[in-house]
């Protein structure tokens, strides 16, 4: 299917918007009508037609002014991208994958023709054509993590595995909620997630990462995680706190539908064969709650969620102001009529 | 329930390498290349003996760039359980057989500045596939090979042939040449680290003396795959399954779920991963824990089994499977 690609910002005047064909598609996270966190990852394999599990890494409209938005962050800040020395093997594995399957699942986009060593790497949408020497860092304008994830949607961490734990030795993260690469570089699994609060205690880390030391080789495994956003905004980072943290103040009952948008991260876990590394893609959806209610189930079940949600929970996701506003809004969509299980529309 | 990624492949060749030893080599049936993976990788390979399932892990030793084929070294152990006399007497040119994807317990520490290698007898293996990245990556390294006669020694001439004899040091013990173990350890720079596979005394000796030396654990590794032990059989009740089952004299209690249709999670079969970790409800009798994953507290609390290398000795025992 061949895409047509939006001409949009995620910044200054916001235009980002999602089609209707994109909102049916949209990650929906909640699969019931309360939260809670859990070990909640499945096998990352193919799923419906017309979501975004359809191919298991997503190509979608926003695709090229996601791209652009990514180049901007890096032009004011090119710690957002780092690599640890030893990761250089992991970083081609990386290569390797992102360009296997945007070639394979999107051939009208993207062409990836291997002679041995020798590679060619075509990206139409960004109109790239490279001939590289697979290996050879030289032969590329970027080093690979950097040349390829500038051409892949979603952020991306690359995990070392040693001492029985995983290390953030390499990243590319540019959409992030509200952390850092830079802070992070070099910390274990445990220290990453030393802020998320109540998860820890139900010893939800300790068997994620038993869980992610055992990830096989052509077993990927994906979750969804979640969070809300004022305003189409992909970079909400700690560096960048001063420009979006104040856009919460600026949510009314008038604008709240069109200011805020769920934010969904389809995280998925690659195990890489060659460094036995595992790469962390962190994929963001962003929709407004005007688009949202269009799914009558979704309307519904979403004030649920809000409602039910612990302080902690509501306190680290940075809700507390806005979540009444929410509610109060979203009440004219929630008949009190019962939803179906799952997360996709009825 | 897990994904099966499981490959069907066929014998392309096998070598007679030592009198006890032989090479196989395996090539997908479906045309395909083998997935790529990295040094001290090993595969699961399922045997079919007469209707008898058989699965034994072996660490790959084929080049890691190629993926036309992976290959495999088998020692033939006298009074094994089987699967390398299956291996060694009925594996032909042309049969088949099903690996699974290769999993990775024995990675290089790719920060590591120099990297020094201990191999006894058939734990050469997973070092062969080690040492051609660290070769194509320019990576320091050295290997220490102790092995009884240079008849029965699998592949030292080869790597001597190939990377010289700076870095490759053979020891044999019919000529009273052991490795100095001490020495070794004692003059190594920053950044090194240390690696071993072998008989289990040998592994022991080796990461005593450099615990003894001053080496940080964090720089030292080890590969040791237990081959479930040999017992008397007794009787398992596996609750969630229904299975009333008996676990056979050489048998493993996986093994014996595994003939009974039941699903366990397993990843290396030789109680070093944590995969099969299970749950157990009760336990009328002694449980024998071979494993090197559990901690010696859980071991005691008699909680939990790692049901691919562990056993019991007693009336019953039931487990959460």
């Amino acid at each position: 299917m061949t895409i047509t690609f939006r001409n949009e910002t995620f910044r200054d005047d916001f235009t980002f918007r999602n089609s209707l064909y994109n909102i049916r598609r949209f990650p929906f996270p909640f699969d019931r009508d309360e939260y809670m966190y859990s070990v909640n990852m499945e096998p990352h394999v193919r799923g419906k037609k017309d979501s975004v599990f359809e191919n298991l890494i997503d190509v979608d409209e926003h695709y090229v002014a996601e791209m652009q938005d990514r180049a901007i962050v890096l032009k004011e800040d090119p710690l957002r991208c780092q690599a640890l020395p030893h990761m250089m093997t992991a970083q081609w594995d990386t290569l390797e994958l992102l360009m296997e399957h945007q070639a394979r699942d999107y051939p009208e986009h993207f062409t990836l023709t291997k002679n041995g060593d020798r590679w060619r790497w075509i990206n139409r949408p960004l109109g790239i054509d490279d001939t590289f020497t697979f290996g050879d860092p030289s032969t590329l304008p970027y080093p690979p993590m950097e040349y390829i994830t500038r051409q892949a949607q979603g952020d991306f961490c690359i995990v070392d595995q040693r001492d029985n734990n995983l290390w953030m030795d390499a990243g590319m993260v540019t959409t992030q909620a509200d952390w850092s690469l830079d802070f992070d570089i070099g910390m274990n699994f445990m220290e990453w997630h030393g802020p998320v609060p109540l998860a820890h205690q139900i010893g939800v880390f300790d068997r994620a990462l038993k869980f992610l030391l055992n990830l096989q080789q052509g077993k990927p495994t994906r979750r969804l995680n979640w969070t809300m956003t004022v305003n189409p905004r992909l970079d909400t980072s700690p560096e960048n706190y001063h420009k979006w943290g104040p856009d919460r103040t600026t949510v009314t009952p008038e604008n709240v539908g069109d200011k805020m948008h769920l934010r969904v991260e389809l995280q998925s876990l690659w195990r890489l064969p060659r460094s036995n590394a595992i790469l962390f893609v962190i994929r963001c959806y962003l929709i407004s709650l005007n688009e949202l209610v269009t799914v009558p189930k979704w309307g519904r079940r979403l004030p649920r969620v809000l409602k039910s949600l612990p302080p902690e929970i509501v306190d680290y996701k940075g809700l507390t102001r806005n979540r009444p506003i929410m509610i109060d809004w979203l009440a004219k969509y929630d008949d009190g009529a019962p939803t179906s299980a799952g997360i996709h529309p009825d | 329930m897990s994904l099966n990624t499981d490959m069907p492949v066929r014998v392309a060749d096998v070598t007679q390498v030592t009198d006890l030893v032989k090479r196989f080599r395996f090539e997908r049936l479906d045309g395909h290349p083998m997935p790529f993976f990295s040094g001290g990788a090993h595969v699961v390979v399922s045997m079919n003996d007469n209707g008898l399932l058989r699965r034994n892990p072996y660490s790959l030793m084929s080049n890691p760039d190629d993926n036309s084929a992976y290959e495999i070294s088998v020692l033939r152990v006298p009074n094994s359980r089987g699967g390398s006399i299956f291996m060694h007497k009925q594996v032909k040119p042309g049969d088949q057989l099903i690996v699974s994807q290769p999993v990775n317990l024995f990675a290089p520490d790719h920060r590591g500045r120099k990297h020094i290698l201990f191999a006894g007898g058939i734990g050469i293996t997973p070092f062969i596939a080690m040492m051609e990245q660290f070769s194509r990556d320019n990576i320091a390294f050295e290997l220490h090979y102790a092995i009884r006669s240079r008849a029965h020694g699998a592949y030292w001439q080869q790597l001597l042939d190939r990377y010289g004899p700076r870095r490759i040091k053979i020891y044999v013990d019919e000529e009273k040449t052991t490795i100095p173990v001490a020495e070794i350890a004692d003059n190594q720079p920053l950044g090194t680290h240390l690696y071993v596979c072998g008989p289990a005394g040998m592994i022991d000796g080796v990461l005593m003396t450099a615990l003894k030396a001053g080496w940080p654990k964090e720089n030292l590794h080890s590969e040791r795959f237990l081959a479930p032990p040999a017992g008397l059989p007794f009787q398992v009740f596996l609750e969630k399954s229904n299975i009333h089952m008996t676990v056979g004299e050489h048998q493993s209690i996986l093994e014996a779920a595994e003939a009974h249709g039941c699903d366990a999670p397993y990843l290396c079969r030789g109680g070093a991963c944590g995969q099969c970790e299970t749950a157990v409800s009760s336990c009328d009798g002694t449980l024998e824990h071979n494993d090197i994953y559990l901690s010696d507290e859980e071991k005691a609390s008699g909680k939990k089994i790692m049901i691919c290398v562990s056993r019991f000795k007693g009336q019953q025992l039931v487990l959460q499977l």
